[in-house]
């Protein structure tokens, strides 16, 4: 064999302590470049995705879309709620993404190799924060097109974007768990059914003081609520109330302290 | 000689089935072991313990010195694996599978680069790196999944299986890069139903049944339990073959009769006396036979004598009616 053998053999042996902690650097990114490449590969799965909340935008804002006792443009109330609603349906895209990926072969290969436990996961988040940014520029652009505007200083625009990216980081990671709970294709079917009524029961569409007696608290609760009432805020929107930036910190901290550890070990003892 | 592979008395269960009951095995170093069985007998699970995959409930297993439980790292820096399925990533081309791989093993980027090149190289799939996986033939598929199983040269390579699925050329582009790799020192655990693949590859086989090893040996000797060799007649005319096992010098109770093909057949102790013996009856009898052999029994008889099951199928166990396929 060539003297690429032998270096290889040795480069994948024992390593000192900062030596492994450089691995599990370049797994992430091994990782995350490999759903770079699926992008390269596949860009109308990825332009889809970016257009599908477009639609949704467009479709509410226009056709459904009634004003339903919102003081001033109807639009500037729904646009941050439809920010917020978009980075709770990415729970759905990573689930399914995640499921297709471990039900592949190609995920045996990965356990079965001295890479970083997490990588494979590293990777999807990654994948998925990026896409759901590009997904956020794409729907402001157009948004900002439709005549919506943005009210208030550079700094709180960026707070709101890091708002509502927090919040997307908390759903890929339930994301990521319940797919490995649901374990089969078929299951997430079951899951994605939840996920539209907890996404709808929010003040995304509709101011919660207009809802019924028994309705609005649970709206009110609802994390996603939190966030689309601190982004308008932040935006200088209707619907923007005060006092809701801490809970749209806290509710998406609270989740990951849940459910990043809990799918770190379920990938780690899949099927073990 | 030392072990490469080492398993004491595995167990695991799924649910109240047991996978694996008691599972023994040792293969010795730089040896090519294969395991044959039928569909369900454990094999698969045993690779991926083996492959630290899947935890056993009980016993031990070392691959390379090291044990699958406790030092799983440590094991995985030394094998590779080459599953049932195609552990590739299908959207991505030959090339990038291979680079991926290779970053994976922690190979700098530029080693990587040179290490998948020179392994499309090896296999015959330099013209197709570019393409994605998902457009390749079975048997390139195949290849690329070795060539991906082979990137750091691994002590310990197991083959689950690796031509299930396969056509002739496919099979035979498999065959082929395994006995290259045997003699480079790398350990191989193959496991396989199709006997003809184990008689080929393999240095030593273990027959597995029902999640255990229930012989052990060399082709030959394994071929030799059953009791050594065999002869086979042939006659022109099929409704004399009655007669012919009254007056040939064959224990009667082990003659079978094939009657379609007009052929009989008994173990025999002394070869050529029986040869002799056989052609001599038959001519002062004025019995036409087209063909007489002798030859060793085929690993399917053996495999059936092992398991118990009479050479027709005669027991009622249907799981093993389909247990022992033909290889091509």
């Amino acid at each position: 064999m060539s003297t690429t053998y032998e270096e290889s053999r040795v480069a994948t042996y024992e390593t000192s302590r900062a030596g492994a902690w450089a691995y599990v650097l370049t797994d992430c990114w091994t990782m995350t470049r490999r759903e770079l490449a699926h992008w390269a590969r596949q860009p109308v799965q990825m332009i889809v995705g970016l257009v599908f909340p477009v639609m949704m935008l467009v479709m509410f804002g226009y056709l459904i879309g009634g004003g339903r006792g919102i003081e001033g443009n109807y639009i500037d109330f729904l646009v941050p709620g439809m920010l917020a609603l978009t980075m709770a349906f990415g729970l759905e895209a990573t689930m399914i993404a995640v499921t297709q990926d471990l039900n592949k072969g190609v995920i045996d290969r990965f356990r079965s190799m001295p890479m970083t436990n997490g990588a494979v996961l590293v990777g999807r988040s990654a994948a998925d924060m990026l896409q759901s940014a590009l997904g956020l520029a794409v729907m402001i652009g157009v948004a900002y097109a439709l005549g919506w505007r943005v009210h208030g200083t550079f700094g709180s625009f960026l707070g709101a974007v890091g708002l509502l990216l927090l919040f997307r980081f908390a759903m890929l990671w339930i994301g990521i768990h319940l797919a490995m709970v649901a374990g089969k294709p078929e299951m997430v079917q079951a899951v994605q059914i939840l996920v539209w009524p907890v996404s709808f029961l929010s003040n995304a569409f509709a101011d919660p003081d207009e809802m019924p007696d028994w309705l609005g608290p649970v709206v009110e609760w609802n994390p996603m609520s939190h966030t689309a009432t601190a982004v308008r805020d932040l935006l200088g929107s209707p619907g923007g109330e005060p006092g809701h930036i801490w809970p749209a910190i806290v509710w998406p901290l609270a989740l990951l302290a849940v459910f990043f550890p809990l799918a770190v070990r379920r990938f780690g003892r899949l099927s073990r | 000689m030392t072990d490469a592979i080492v398993v004491e008395n595995v167990r695991k269960r799924y649910g109240d089935k047991a996978a694996l009951d008691g599972f023994d095995l040792a293969v010795g170093s730089g040896t090519v072991h294969g395991l044959l069985g039928p569909n369900g007998a454990g094999k698969t699970t045993a690779v991926r313990v083996l492959t630290t995959l899947l935890l056993p409930d009980e016993g031990r297993a070392e691959v390379a010195g090291y044990d699958v439980a406790r030092e799983a790292g440590r094991v995985r820096r030394r094998i590779g694996l080459l599953g049932q399925h195609a552990a590739l990533d299908e959207e991505l081309g030959g090339r990038q599978n291979l680079e991926m791989f290779g970053r994976l093993y922690h190979l700098g980027a530029r080693h990587a680069r040179v290490r998948a090149d020179e392994l499309l190289e090896r296999f015959g799939l330099a013209d197709t790196g570019r393409k994605a996986v998902k457009q390749y033939s079975g048997g390139m598929r195949r290849r690329l999944d070795l060539a991906a199983s082979l990137i750091t040269e691994p002590e310990v390579l197991f083959l689950d299986e690796p031509t299930t699925g396969l056509d002739p050329r496919g099979r035979a582009e498999v065959w082929g890069a395994v006995r290259s790799l045997v003699g480079g020192g790398t350990t191989v655990l193959l496991t396989t139903q199709y006997l003809e693949e184990a008689d080929q590859l393999a240095d030593r086989i273990s027959v597995v049944d029902r999640g255990r090893v229930i012989a052990d040996g060399t082709a030959d000797e394994l071929k030799a339990k059953t009791g050594g060799d065999r002869i086979d007649v042939v006659l022109r005319d099929g409704g004399q073959l009655g007669a012919a096992v009254a007056l040939l010098p064959l224990d009667k109770s082990e003659v079978s009769v094939d009657a379609d093909r007009r052929r009989l057949s008994a173990p025999v102790t002394d070869r050529m006396a029986a040869l002799a013996g056989a052609v001599r009856a038959l001519e002062e009898a004025g019995i036409v036979a087209e063909d007489i052999a002798l030859r060793r029994p085929t690993l399917d008889e053996v495999f059936l004598h092992l398991t118990g099951d009479g050479p027709a199928g005669s027991t009622g166990d249907e799981h093993r009616d389909h247990a022992v396929k033909e290889a091509v």
